[in-house]
C-alpha cells in the first residue's frame, strides 16, 4: 500500500447527503437518482461513472447547479444550493463551478477571447481587469497566440483548451468536465487529460464524468453509479485500506 | 449596475454579429419595420402639411379680425331664413368706425370695406379670366398683413380719388407678365384701364381651395363706379385684444344692429364671422383624416412588428443551446431576456433609421415635384418614428426573449 495515497483530504466543498431526483416523462415517473450520498473535498480528482440509464447526467446536473434535487441536501462550500432558486443558482455557476462539456459549447461569433470573458462579463467585472485575466488563462492553457481567432478557426483540442480556459477564468471551487474527450481523437483526448491533471496538480479540484474506464483511469477517485444510486466509490475502500494499514504500522 | 452596462454592452455586440451573421434574413424582417416606418412617417409628414398649410390660411383670415357679412360662413340647415338678407354695404364702415372712435375702451379698431367680384384681366394678349377683383380702401393693411415683391399699397388720396389704380396677385403678375416688371403698366378689368402699382408676394391657396394669388386689388371707389354689379361686399373689423373675441363680437353685434336700426325684437339679420368658424368645422375633418391615415399605416407597421417577433422566436428556438450555456456560465434570466429584446430592438432601430431615410428623401423628392403639396418633415417627426422604432422592437420582442429566459438550463444545454 502506497502511504502517499492515504494523505489527509482537503476541507470538503461538496456535501450530498441522499438526495432523489424523479421527473415525468409522459405518464411515467423517472426515478433517476433513488438517493445518493458524496462528500468530495477541495483538491480531489473524481470521476463519476456508470452505463447511460445510470443518474450519471442527473447527477452531473446536480453537482452543477443546473437542477434542484427532488428530496435530500445538497450543501456547495456550506450553502444549502437544495432551495435556492434560479438566479441564485446562476450566481453559484458563475462563481464557483467551471464547466466543460462535450460538444465544447463556444459562441460560434465570438472570439477565444471574447468566449473566455463571458462569465466574467456575468461576475460584472470591468473591461480592462476581464481581458486581462482572460488572455492569461488563455496562454495558462497554451492558447496565447489564438485569442482572435474564432471556434471555427480552431481544432477540436484548441476549441476545448478555450473552454477549459473558460471554466478556469473566474477561479471556480470545481471544475465539472463532462466526458470532456467524447468529441476529440485519442490523441488529442490525451492532451486534454494531461491539461486537467495539470491543472488538478495545481490545487484545483476536478470532477470528470464519464462512461470511458481509460478516461476514469486519469481520476484519483472513481464513483461507480447504477440505477440511481452510488454502486462503489473507490474512496471509500481506500479509506478502509489507509485506516488498517495505519492500525498495521501502529501495530 | 455596473454588471447590467457590461450585460447590455455584451448584448448589444451580440446583436450586431448575429445581424451581421444573418445578413439576408434580417433585411427581410427590417423591410417590414421600414415599410411601416416610411409609411408611418410620410403620413406624418402629410398630416403636419396639412396643419401647416391650414394654419397658413388661417393666418391669412386673421385671428384677430370679424367679418361682418350677410350669410355666416358655416353651412346652415334653414338656408331660406337667410334668403331675404339686406346687403351689407361698404358704407357701413364708415359708420362703424364713428361709432367705434366715440365709444370709450372700445374692444374694436377700426372696420374695414371690402367689395368682391370676379372678372379677367387682359395685358397686350395675355388674359387670365376668373380673377377674384376685390375693392378696398388704403386702411386694408391695418387688418391685414400685405406682401409686395414689388411696389405698394394705394394712398389715401389714391382711393378718394378712385384713381385707376390696381395691385396684382402674384399669379395674376406671372401670367400676364411673363418677362418684364408689371409696375406702371396698364392693364385691362373687363375693358376698363389699372394702371398698376404693387404686386404682392406669393401666399399659396386657402386650404387648398383657391389660390390667394389669383386676386387683383383696387380701391374701393374706383370698384364701386366699374364693379358694382353683383358684387358681395363685407365688412372687416379689427380687435383690440384676441382674449376678449366675445367681447368684441357682442360690441360689434350691438354696433351693427345700431347701425341697420333694428328694433329690438327683430333678430340680426347679418352674421359675424371670424376663423374660428373654419376652425370648428374644419378641425373634426382633418382630425379624423390623421387618425385614419395613421391606423392604416400603423397596420403596416404592426404588420412588420410581426415578423421581428416571428424572427426572434426563430432566433431563440435556434440558439437553445447558447441559452443553456450562457446560463451554466453564470447569465441570470435577466441577462438572457435583456439579450433578446436587444437583438429585436437593434433590428428595428436599424429599420426605423432605413426607413426614416427612404422618407425624407421620399418626402425631398415630393416637395420638389409638387411645391404646393402640403408636406412637413420635421426633427419632432424624427424623434417619433425611432421612438416608435424602439418601442415595436421592445413590444414584438417581449414574448420570445421571455420565453428564452425561462428555458430551463438542463433542457436547453441537451437541445441539438
Amino acid at each position: 500500500m502506497d502511504s502517499n495515497r492515504c494523505r489527509p483530504f482537503g476541507p470538503i466543498v461538496i456535501d450530498i447527503d441522499n438526495i432523489t431526483k424523479h421527473y415525468a416523462m409522459g405518464d411515467e415517473t423517472v426515478h433517476a437518482l433513488r438517493g445518493v450520498t458524496l462528500q468530495i473535498h477541495r483538491n480531489e480528482y473524481l470521476a463519476v461513472m456508470g452505463p447511460s440509464g445510470s443518474g450519471k447526467s442527473t447527477l452531473m446536473n446536480m453537482l452543477g447547479c443546473l437542477d434542484t434535487p427532488s428530496s435530500g441536501r445538497y450543501e456547495f462550500n456550506g450553502k444549502d444550493v437544495s432551495s435556492m432558486d434560479g438566479d441564485e443558482l446562476a450566481e453559484i455557476r458563475n462563481k464557483e463551478i467551471g464547466f466543460v462539456f462535450q460538444t465544447f459549447n463556444l459562441l460560434p461569433r465570438s472570439t477565444s477571447l471574447g468566449n473566455v470573458e463571458l462569465p466574467l462579463i456575468y461576475a460584472g467585472i470591468d473591461p480592462e481587469t476581464r481581458e486581462e485575466r482572460a488572455a492569461q488563462v488563455l496562454r495558462d492553457v497554451g492558447l496565447g497566440d489564438r485569442m482572435h481567432h474564432k471556434p471555427n478557426e480552431l481544432s477540436g483540442g484548441q476549441r476545448q483548451r478555450v473552454a477549459i480556459a473558460r471554466a478556469l477564468v473566474n477561479n471556480p471551487s470545481i471544475i465539472l468536465a463532462d466526458e470532456p474527450t467524447g468529441n476529440l481523437d485519442s490523441k488529442t483526448g490525451q492532451e486534454i487529460m494531461a491539461l486537467l491533471e495539470d491543472l488538478y496538480e495545481r490545487g484545483n479540484t476536478v470532477i470528470l464524468v464519464t462512461h470511458e474506464p481509460d478516461i476514469a483511469a486519469h481520476a484519483r477517485r472513481t464513483v461507480h453509479l447504477r440505477d440511481g444510486v452510488i454502486e462503489r466509490d473507490s474512496l471509500l475502500t481506500l479509506q478502509a485500506q489507509c485506516l488498517s494499514h495505519s492500525r498495521s504500522s501502529v501495530g | 449596475m455596473k454588471r447590467l452596462v457590461y450585460e447590455l454592452s455584451e448584448s448589444w455586440k451580440i446583436a450586431l454579429a448575429q445581424m451581421q451573421a444573418n445578413k439576408t434574413r434580417s433585411m427581410l424582417t427590417a423591410l417590414g419595420v421600414i415599410i411601416g416606418i416610411v409609411a408611418v412617417t410620410l403620413m406624418g409628414t402629410a398630416i403636419s402639411g396639412i396643419q401647416k398649410g391650414f394654419d397658413k390660411s388661417m393666418s391669412i383670415l386673421g385671428d384677430d379680425v370679424l367679418y361682418v357679412s350677410q350669410f355666416p360662413w358655416a353651412r346652415v340647415p334653414d338656408w331660406w331664413n337667410y334668403r331675404d338678407r339686406r346687403e351689407i354695404k361698404t358704407q357701413y364702415a364708415q359708420t362703424l368706425n364713428r361709432l367705434i372712435d366715440s365709444t370709450p375702451n372700445s374692444n374694436l379698431i377700426v372696420a374695414v370695406p371690402t367689395s368682391n367680384i370676379a372678372k379677367s384681366v387682359k395685358y397686350a394678349d395675355n388674359q387670365v379670366t376668373n380673377i377674384f377683383i376685390q375693392g378696398t380702401t388704403s386702411d386694408y393693411p391695418l387688418i391685414s398683413v400685405v406682401d409686395f415683391t414689388h411696389g405698394r399699397f394705394f394712398n389715401e388720396m389714391e382711393t378718394k380719388s378712385a384713381a385707376n389704380v390696381c395691385l396684382l396677385g402674384y399669379d395674376v403678375a406671372d401670367a400676364l407678365f411673363p418677362s418684364g416688371s408689371p409696375i406702371n403698366k396698364e392693364v385691362l378689368i373687363s375693358g376698363q384701364a389699372f394702371k398698376v402699382i404693387g404686386v404682392g408676394s406669393r401666399q399659396g391657396s386657402f386650404l387648398g381651395l383657391f389660390s390667394l394669388d389669383s386676386i387683383v386689388m383696387v380701391p374701393l371707389p374706383t370698384f364701386q363706379r366699374y364693379f358694382s354689379a353683383k358684387s358681395e361686399s363685407d365688412v372687416r373689423v379689427k380687435i383690440r385684444d384676441k382674449s376678449k373675441l366675445g367681447d368684441a363680437k357682442d360690441e360689434l353685434t350691438g354696433l351693427m344692429r345700431r347701425v341697420r336700426a333694428l328694433p329690438p325684437e327683430k333678430k340680426n339679420d347679418f352674421d359675424i364671422n371670424e376663423q374660428q368658424a373654419f376652425k370648428s368645422t374644419l378641425d373634426p375633418v382633418k382630425n379624423s383624416i390623421a387618425i385614419a391615415g395613421l391606423f392604416i399605416t400603423g397596420l403596416s407597421l404592426f404588420v412588420g412588428a410581426i415578423g421581428i417577433m416571428n424572427i426572434t422566436f426563430v432566433s431563440v428556438k435556434e440558439r437553445t443551446k447558447e441559452i443553456g450555456t450562457r446560463k451554466a456560465l453564470g447569465a441570470r434570466r435577466r441577462t438572457i431576456l435583456l439579450q433578446f429584446l436587444i437583438e429585436s430592438t437593434a433590428l428595428c432601430i436599424v429599420g426605423g433609421a432605413i426607413g426614416l431615410t427612404f422618407a425624407y428623401a421620399l418626402c425631398f423628392g415630393i416637395e420638389h415635384a409638387f411645391p404646393s403639396f402640403p408636406i412637413q418633415f420635421s426633427l419632432g417627426l424624427v424623434l417619433t418614428s425611432m421612438i416608435v422604432s424602439v418601442l415595436t422592437g421592445l413590444i414584438s420582442g417581449f414574448a420570445p426573449a421571455w420565453s428564452a429566459s425561462r428555458l430551463n438550463p438542463v433542457t436547453a444545454l441537451r437541445y441539438e
